[in-house]
């Protein structure tokens, strides 16, 4: 594996890393060629227009598409050559907050969360309870257990969808758009959440996100799939970018947030 | 050049039909291959069994009290005419247990039961429940799909023997109580006519292989439509389509071949 991603991250060292990886819906292509290696824990935000490939590159890393062509490489292992049932051995390592929540509606918060340690752990109920609860008071939502996720809110439902997520302790965490459809505290909560994590436990955070200032906030490295090729950087770095995209990517289309965050910051300097 | 279009959609047709029949047969190994693999999911199993047996009573008890009585009366206008009223018995009895039971059944569990099970999984896919499972490290086949397929394979005798019940007894009250036959004579008539194993075993049998058809059919347009509400509403019209067509076209093919 003798890739070095743009960012310096050797793909030998990096947690996830892609190498040469094609792919195409149809006849759109998504990828031709996408090179880039995610640093183990780190935060990592993957940023990129409508249609730029985004959710399609946390899917790669869960083994859920496949590439046309090319290699991904989650922990060492070449994903792309694995069966389904081997792929399963990868993905106990990997926890997925999917941008709808994705959980089962027929079961109670409680139950989700549960699932995954009913299915691959051998802890009694007391114990499954404890440790559920355990993750409920961290994401915030410890009177939720009883309820169904179509009674939650957006924001309560994502945080649900996070704690799942990180039942079974991953060593990669992958977040579809975290802090899409929610209010500016939500978000603030969220992403509070995922620091915590990744400073507490060291998980490997890769996140996809349209919300350019909670991105700038957290992020250690943040790769933006343009067209033609990705460019990658710590968020200091594509600030200072001389390239026109990534200022204008980053200048345009501000989210509301960003915008009170600027408008406050403005009239603190007008004070 | 309308004759060559035409010769061409004929031929995407066909291919897409082989490739259809192919994923399908690809589809059955792989809920094969989860049903023997551990572990079993009782529960999920005994779930998936209430949903379609339990809760398609109703349609089916009343579906078949109707049948019969229908048979019944016109039955009895038919061999009247010949003064073969006599054999009401055998002749409802017959309809019902070698034809009409295991068939009505499963047209009628595919509507109900069929449908709701492609539209329960098409909205996991739509929602993306089984991509969630699938990062779990847990297979959808086994967790969702397999539980369901078997139990509307054992199912389908269940209801297709309390079709028939039900038929029966439609049948003897517009016979007997409203016609005025004999109740001995329409009892006897039915018992002398009906051969357990060729009539009653070759009914259950029919069943079975409609359940499976029916899981197997509905599971599998659930499993691969598409992620959208239009995709959800196109399996599960597929699936009453396609499953009504097969259990039809089966029905002929194991009358045919076995005599049941």
């Amino acid at each position: 594996m003798a890739i070095e991603s743009r960012s310096g991250v050797a793909a030998g060292d990096a947690h996830v890393a892609f190498a040469d990886v094609h792919m195409a819906f149809g006849d759109r292509p998504v990828f031709r060629g996408l090179s880039c290696a995610f640093p183990p824990g780190k935060i990592s935000v993957v940023l990129g227009g409508s249609g730029s490939g985004k959710s399609t590159a946390l899917r790669l890393i869960g083994g859920l598409v496949r590439p046309s062509s090319g290699h991904i490489y989650v922990t060492g292992e070449d994903i792309t050559i694995l069966s389904e049932v081997k792929l399963y051995a990868v993905r106990k390592k990997l926890g997925m907050m999917f941008q709808g929540g994705a959980l089962l509606d027929s079961l109670t918060i409680f139950d989700n969360l549960a699932f995954p340690l009913r299915e691959h752990t051998t802890l009694d109920e007391p114990a499954i309870a404890r440790e559920v609860m355990r993750r409920l008071e961290a994401v915030g939502l410890p009177d939720a257990g009883s309820l169904l996720p179509n009674e939650l809110s957006g924001g309560m439902l994502k945080r649900a969808a996070l704690a799942r997520a990180i039942m079974l302790d991953p060593v990669i965490l992958l977040c579809d758009e975290p802090f899409s459809g929610l209010d500016p505290i939500s978000v603030k909560r969220i992403e509070a959440l995922l620091v915590r994590l990744n400073h507490q436990r060291g998980i490997t955070i890769i996140l996809v996100s349209h919300h350019i200032a909670s991105t700038m906030r957290m992020a250690d490295r943040v790769l933006i799939l343009f067209p033609e090729e990705p460019v990658v950087g710590t968020p200091a770095e594509l600030r200072a970018s001389a390239d026109e995209r990534v200022s204008a990517f980053l200048s345009e289309e501000p989210d509301p947030e960003e915008m009170r965050e600027r408008r406050a910051d403005s009239a603190a300097g007008r004070r | 050049m309308i004759l060559v279009r035409l010769v061409q959609d004929l031929g995407w047709a066909a291919l897409r039909f082989v490739d259809h029949l192919g994923r399908l047969t690809v589809f059955a190994g792989t809920v094969l291959r989860a049903l023997l693999r551990l572990p079993a999911r009782p529960r999920l199993f005994a779930q998936a069994l209430f949903d379609v047996g339990v809760l398609s009573l109703i349609i089916i008890c009343v579906s078949g009290t109707a049948v019969g009585m229908v048979l019944s009366l016109q039955g009895y206008n038919t061999l009247v005419r010949f003064g073969a009223e006599q054999s009401l018995g055998a002749v409802v009895g017959l309809s019902l247990i070698r034809e009409l039971g295991p068939v009505l059944t499963a047209l009628l569990a595919t509507g109900r039961a069929g449908s709701a099970t492609a539209a329960e999984i098409g909205t996991m896919v739509a929602t993306e429940q089984l991509d969630g499972l699938r990062m779990m490290a847990v297979d959808p086949v086994e967790f969702v799909v397999t539980p369901k397929a078997v139990a509307m394979t054992f199912a389908m005798p269940l209801l297709s023997a309390l079709f028939i019940t039900c038929g029966l007894f439609g049948g003897y009250l517009v016979g007997v109580g409203l016609m005025g036959i004999d109740s001995g004579t329409y009892m006897s008539s039915l018992q002398s006519a009906v051969v357990f194993r060729d009539d009653v075993l070759g009914s259950l049998l029919k069943a079975l292989v409609f359940g499976a058809l029916v899981g197997l059919i509905a599971t599998f347009r659930g499993f691969t439509s598409a992620p959208t509400s239009a995709g959800v509403s196109a399996a599960t019209t597929s699936t009453v389509v396609v499953a009504s067509v097969c259990i039809l076209l089966f029905d002929y093919v194991l009358t045919a071949l076995w005599g049941v």
